[in-house]
């Protein structure tokens, strides 16, 4: 009987004019706010964790902080870190391994062409080189990475060989030279596509090249730190913390350096997400409160416009309890429908969002299509028209035949 | 259903309503009756309380021997879809449905499963003569076809009384003629035939019992002696 219940509600959904369905804004509104947010959410958090270049190696990455203007990660700082720093931290038991990193700044040219690309720096021994490879989590697309007896060659990020648009419309591949502040360089190697700005146009070269170039001496801008256990990678953070504060001579809480591991990194993306996502969650629940509300409203009036169909289907046998499960069943659809549209509206959102991240940042992320998500939103919107519907639902069981025949 | 049962309505005893005081009157099994009576002689008002969608603030009505005058809403409604069928002068069809669901709803109630409830409704179309317009919703058919569906919607689950509100009152005179012949043609099956009217020749032609109502109450019965004209 139920199922009859289900055609009938359907067949009067049918023949429903637009007024009904405009109720139904409310609930699609937020469900698609929701649907969009988490199908796009996802996509959000990987995009600025790949931004951030926050992988999922077990590295450590420490910074110095006091940054006096914008540049590449810990490129402008008051108080840099040194390799006496490094040094440092690599006599720490917890500590495996260290290596030296600085990004700077360069003029590339090629074809003639002049463009500023990051240049990051390449350890020149194979352990700290595996190291480095690892945090960056490169891969060759063509040619090769870097080798440790590499001198005068470089390894390019992803955009110069895809955007040769920047290069006069001629390709940087393995086998060409290009000039880094005016020194030249040959390509060995294109790292396949990160999703990083950093990543995808950086030039990396071996230290000494780069301290040719740039003169580091003995400053760095990121000392990479791998723990002796992968376990205790907290614990060996807290090491670092001590004896850098230790070494700059500054108190807990005020620390002029930062240590940070992925989790660390990757958990402070995400609670500025997390704190999107419930401000928008707020917003949609306001709007699916507002979509119930228009749900009782559609449906009292419908009870009232229906007063004789009432009547009839109680001069025809139709119990209280019938009454009451058709205009239930039809709010719960009423509910169902407008979270259906909601869902589709929400995933092409999410799916135009997805794309125009791509696009923008270069990245290949998918949509993330949650199915808990779409049938959990599917069930709630049904549930929510279903409440709604019980106080209206009653009202037309409750009719009196006669006086319901009357219409 | 037990189809044998004999229908018998009694409305016995004062019945304490403005339309309707002090009616008692007894409907025997395969009988037509009509009800006469001008606007506001509580034609409708008798007829409600036959067929169960009202209950009298006094008096006891009996259905085949049940007294149905104290039952709660839901045994009501179970009497109308087991034992009366509906027939209205505005015909009361649901407008979104085609004319065989129309037919088909009071089987719902009854728990008729889908393929009986379809066989059922595709029979009773074809007895009105509907078959080709089963498919149709009521806003496509006239209205004596409308009131022919509603026949067969009466009919759905094989009640032992059908009670007919004027049911020609919003017909021509030749399809109400065709909707009458049905209707006798019904009772000349076995069907308890109750029907409300304000047409004296109607009553007459086709009652074997008449009932005239007057302020609420019976001013005169008259009873058929000749044999009924049958088309």
């Amino acid at each position: 009987m139920i199922k009859d219940f289900f055609y009938l509600a359907f067949k009067n959904l049918k023949s429903r004019g637009i007024r009904s369905w405009l109720t139904l804004l409310g609930i699609f509104i937020g469900v698609t706010a929701v649907v969009s947010l988490i199908s796009l959410g996802n996509g959000l958090q990987m995009a600025v964790a790949s931004q951030f270049g926050i992988s999922e190696n077990e590295l450590i990455t420490v910074q110095a902080g006091g940054l006096s203007g914008f540049g590449p990660p810990g490129s402008i700082v008051v108080d840099p870190l040194t390799r006496e720093d490094a040094n440092a931290i690599e006599r720490l038991s917890s500590v495996k391994n260290t290596v030296l990193r600085n990004i700077e700044d360069g003029i590339v040219e090629y074809n003639n062409y002049v463009n500023f690309r990051y240049v990051g720096t390449i350890p020149e021994n194979k352990e700290d080189i595996k190291l480095i490879n690892a945090q960056l989590d490169a891969e060759p697309l063509l040619g090769r990475l870097l080798k440790e007896s590499d001198l005068g060659k470089v390894v390019l990020g992803y955009n110069f060989y895809n955007k040769k648009e920047e290069w006069g419309d001629k390709v940087i591949e393995p086998g060409k030279a290009i000039l880094v502040n005016n020194e030249k360089f040959e390509v060995i190697g294109i790292v396949e596509k990160k999703g990083s700005i950093i990543m995808d146009n950086v030039v990396l070269m071996l230290e000494s090249d780069a301290d040719d170039l740039f003169g580091f001496g003995d400053e760095a801008d990121v000392i990479i730190v791998e723990p002796k256990n992968k376990e205790e990678i907290a614990k060996t953070k807290e090491d670092i913390e001590k004896l850098l504060r230790q070494r700059r001579d500054v108190d807990e809480g005020e620390e002029n350096f930062e240590v940070s591991t992925p989790e660390a990194a990757l958990a402070s993306v995400n609670s500025i997400l997390d704190g999107v996502q419930i401000f928008i969650v707020i917003i949609a629940s306001i709007s699916i409160f507002i979509g119930a509300i228009g749900i009782i409203n559609t449906m009292i009036t419908s009870v009232m416009e229906r007063k004789k169909e009432i009547g009839i289907t109680k001069s025809v046998g139709a119990r209280n309890e019938h009454v009451f499960l058709q205009f239930f069943i039809e709010s719960s659809l009423l509910g169902l429908i407008g979270g259906a549209v909601g869902i589709l509206f929400g995933t092409l959102i999410g799916f135009a969002g997805i794309y125009g991240i791509n696009l923008w940042l270069g990245t290949e992320l998918g949509l993330n299509i949650d199915f808990i998500l779409i049938f959990g939103s599917l069930f709630g919107s049904f549930l929510i028209g279903g409440i709604a519907g019980i106080v209206p639902a009653m009202q037309a069981a409750k009719q009196n035949p006669v006086e319901a025949l009357r219409g | 259903m037990n189809y044998k049962t004999p229908a018998n309505i009694i409305i016995w005893g004062t019945i304490f309503l403005k339309a309707v005081n002090g009616v008692s009157l007894k409907i025997r099994e395969g009988e037509f009756v009509a009800i006469m009576g001008p606007s506001g002689s509580g034609k409708s008002t008798m007829m409600n309380l036959i067929g169960s969608l009202d209950v009298p603030t006094k008096g006891k009505i009996f259905l085949d021997g049940e007294d149905i005058s104290t039952l709660d809403e839901s045994d009501l409604a179970q009497i109308r879809g087991q034992k009366i069928g509906f027939i209205f002068q505005s015909f009361n069809l649901i407008n979104n449905l085609t004319a065989k669901e129309n037919v088909m709803i009071p089987m719902i109630f009854q728990g008729y499963d889908i393929d009986e409830r379809g066989f059922r409704a595709d029979e009773l179309i074809k007895l009105v003569e509907l078959t080709p317009w089963a498919a149709h919703s009521p806003g496509e058919l006239s209205g004596g076809q409308q009131q022919r569906v509603a026949i067969a919607r009466a009919l759905a689950n094989s009640p032992e009384v059908v009670l007919a509100d004027e049911p020609t009152g919003n017909l021509d005179t030749k399809t109400g003629e065709t909707v009458m012949d049905f209707l006798n043609g019904l009772n000349k099956k076995g069907k308890t035939i109750v029907m409300v009217t304000h047409d004296p020749d109607l009553a007459k032609e086709y009652a074997d019992i008449v009932y005239w109502l007057r302020d609420g109450k019976i001013e005169k019965v008259t009873k058929k002696t000749v044999k009924r004209r049958i088309k």
